[in-house]
């Protein structure tokens, strides 16, 4: 049961649910908002990918790019709009803020485009697939991790060796301090809304990548995955949430082998029971990270 | 004290309830004699989500916990009581793997109806009891999984629900009369409650967790008695709303409708009665205009595909310019009273806008 297939197969699923989750924190981390629109950004890449790749001329990397980087200024665009004149208000009205911006971005598809789900074109090497002595193993799976691989030494870099890193890390520690020594609260909340963005973006070509179709509800499930990996990781760090999303890859696949077939339809049920479980005896999550209630004020 | 000084001072205090019932029970009596069936079918649409939205005022705007379980209860009200009122006939037909000794059991639509609220009482009441320790994000996040969980069980569950498909077959009990003596019962109760010794303590605790608890409130116990008496009552307004649309599936009770609840109660200002109660009429005509435009739209031939979705997008914008606008509410967090003039200055920071006025 546990070979190398299944080792490849955890540690790809792993690595993107850590890249979803990451950019789930990011924002949580400064303020302390679960952004329930996140999945409406992968979402959105989703789209531009099928928008775009109806042009055959046009590379499938330059569709690529296009479709993170449309991720990335649609969520600060949401930024600039929405959480922005809401955000020194109560907690309760940034969530529900979040959560019309989902419900709003959602409609905006449904009629400009289809209510029902469209192809998108990929590359031919995303359903190929490589065998390494007795395991059979999807390309896009490794893809996944050397994506995972790069982005995460690429993250690491900018939050320990920038300034604009360092701010945002401060900024997630003690807010209120780090405007006392003279970081601008909107550019470290926009950058943490671009950051969110571009890594939903990525999530988002492996996502659709899996079913090459993208339909207006497609960001329901990688957010509620976000979501648990996140509160399991400790959502008061990029370590936890990037930890998280490796122990619910893990999880997950347990859960589908171990448990007997007519379960099978109850998995994500056991999932939250866990996290419930999970949150009632440790509220901080695997990871301890500077543990803070502070909220932008 | 004479009979006239008497009634004048009554309405003084209370004058918030008869502001908001003298308009309910009158504008219910104008309909049920010349309304046409849409529209009396709108009205009762609106008591029967003015129950289950003043239900969740009574948890969520009284302690400040965004109640994402609320839903869920309502779910748990409707499915129990239809199970409960349904005939063994229908039953059998409706869900066909259902347990024998579910489809024997038969009520009248009353008692089922209120049991159906206790069912989902003591779900919560055996759920709510860890989960009201948690605070802030932790809290908001356990209430989200356990409606999550809620709605799974209820998807996969076949023996009872009937899966993911339609639960159908329920009387249509649910008519005007019915639903405009729920709404005023419950608006009595949400207003009793919210100016009682518990709401207050409960308030309290909303306002400054620390300070309600250095005199002495049980923040947990508070809390864990508003959320099952909001259980009770939004299981009896599921009950309600079941016997209204007689067929429903699981889809119902989901994040949808979790979203059109909290703008109704947002919207309005969900640390107050009147605001619970001004949203929810604002929602629901605004929500009948927009469909109406909607499917005009449609049948006009106007564009070559069809508009679906502009109810929910329009929705979602005046949600966020509200809660720019007025963050704690059209109405706010404290209750219009009579004169309106009255009313001091508050600021707008949030739900705990109940400014203490010295006496």
């Amino acid at each position: 049961m546990i070979d190398l297939e299944f080792i490849i197969n955890t540690v790809s699923l792993g690595s993107l649910y850590a890249l979803l989750s990451l950019g789930l924190v990011f924002v949580y981390g400064i303020l302390k908002l679960v952004n329930f629109a996140y999945g409406e950004y992968i979402m959105v890449a989703g789209y531009a990918m099928h928008v775009i790749g109806q042009n055959r001329g046009i590379p499938w990397y330059v569709t690529m790019a296009i479709a993170v980087l449309l991720a990335a200024a649609v969520s600060y665009a949401t930024e600039l709009v929405a959480f922005r004149p809401v955000r020194t208000k109560s907690l309760t009205a940034l969530i529900v803020t979040s959560f019309a911006v989902s419900v709003f971005l959602q409609n905006v598809v449904l009629i400009t485009i289809s209510p029902r789900s469209r192809a998108v074109p990929l590359p031919a090497f995303f359903s190929q697939t490589l065998t390494l002595g007795t395991a059979t193993i999807p390309v896009r799976n490794l893809v996944i991790i050397g994506t995972t691989i790069v982005l995460l030494i690429g993250l690491t870099f900018v939050m320990k060796k920038t300034v604009l890193g360092i701010a945002m890390r401060a900024a997630a520690d003690k807010f209120t301090t780090t405007r006392l020594m003279g970081v601008p609260a909107n550019l470290v909340i926009s950058a943490t809304f671009i950051i969110s963005g571009l890594l939903a973006g990525v999530v988002a070509i492996f996502w659709v990548g899996r079913s090459a179709s993208v339909d207006p509800l497609i960001g329901a499930a990688p957010l509620l995955i976000a979501f648990i990996a996140t509160v399991m990781g400790g959502m008061h760090s990029l370590v936890g949430a990037v930890i998280g999303g490796f122990v619910y890859g893990l999880l997950f696949n347990i859960l589908s082998i171990m448990l007997p077939a007519t379960m099978i339809s109850y998995r994500d049920a056991f999932m939250f029971m866990i996290v419930i479980l999970f949150l009632l005896f440790r509220p901080e999550g695997i990871w301890r990270g500077g543990y803070t209630e502070e909220r932008v004020g | 004290m004479r009979l006239p000084e008497k009634i004048s001072a009554l309405l003084k205090r209370r004058s918030t309830l008869f502001l908001l019932l003298v308009p309910l029970i009158a504008v219910g009596f104008v309909l049920q004699a010349v309304g046409t069936p849409l529209i009396l079918n709108i009205y009762t649409y609106f008591c029967v989500n003015l129950m289950i939205v003043l239900a969740l005022q009574m948890f969520m705007g009284n302690s400040g916990i965004l109640a994402w379980t609320h839903v869920a209860w309502v779910g748990i009200g409707a499915y129990a009581s239809g199970i409960l009122s349904m005939a063994p006939m229908v039953k059998s037909l409706g869900v066909p793997n259902m347990y024998p000794h579910l489809v024997e059991l038969q009520l009248p639509v009353v008692p089922a109806i209120l049991l159906g609220g206790v069912v989902a009482a003591i779900v919560a009441a055996i759920i709510g009891w860890p989960l009201m320790r948690l605070s802030n994000a932790v809290g908001v996040i356990t209430l989200f999984a356990t409606l999550i969980v809620v709605h799974v069980v209820m998807t996969q569950w076949d023996n009872v629900t009937n899966g993911p498909r339609t639960f159908f077959g329920l009387q249509e009990f649910t008519r005007l009369p019915q639903a405009l003596v729920g709404a005023i019962l419950v608006l009595l109760l949400a207003h009793w409650y919210r100016e009682s010794s518990l709401g207050l303590r409960l308030r309290a605790a909303r306002d400054d967790r620390f300070a309600a608890m250095a005199i002495g409130v049980s923040v947990v116990q508070v809390r864990y008695v508003a959320f099952v008496l909001s259980a009770l009552i939004a299981g009896i307004g599921g009950g309600v709303w079941a016997h209204f649309i007689t067929s429903f599936s699981p889809k119902a009770f989901y994040i949808t409708e979790t979203f059109l609840l909290l703008t109704m109660l947002v919207i309005g200002g969900q640390g107050s009665i009147s605001g619970a109660f001004t949203g929810t009429a604002l929602v629901t005509v605004a929500r009948e205009v927009l469909r109406q435009v909607e499917s005009g739209m449609n049948n006009s031939g106007m564009f070559s595909f069809e508009v679906y979705g502009l109810t929910e997008l329009v929705m979602a914008v005046l949600m966020v310019i509200v809660l720019i606008w007025r963050p704690s509410g059209i109405i706010g967090g404290q209750e219009i009273t009579w004169p309106l003039l009255k009313r001091k200055n508050r600021p707008d920071d949030g739900p705990g806008t109940d400014v203490v006025e010295p006496a």
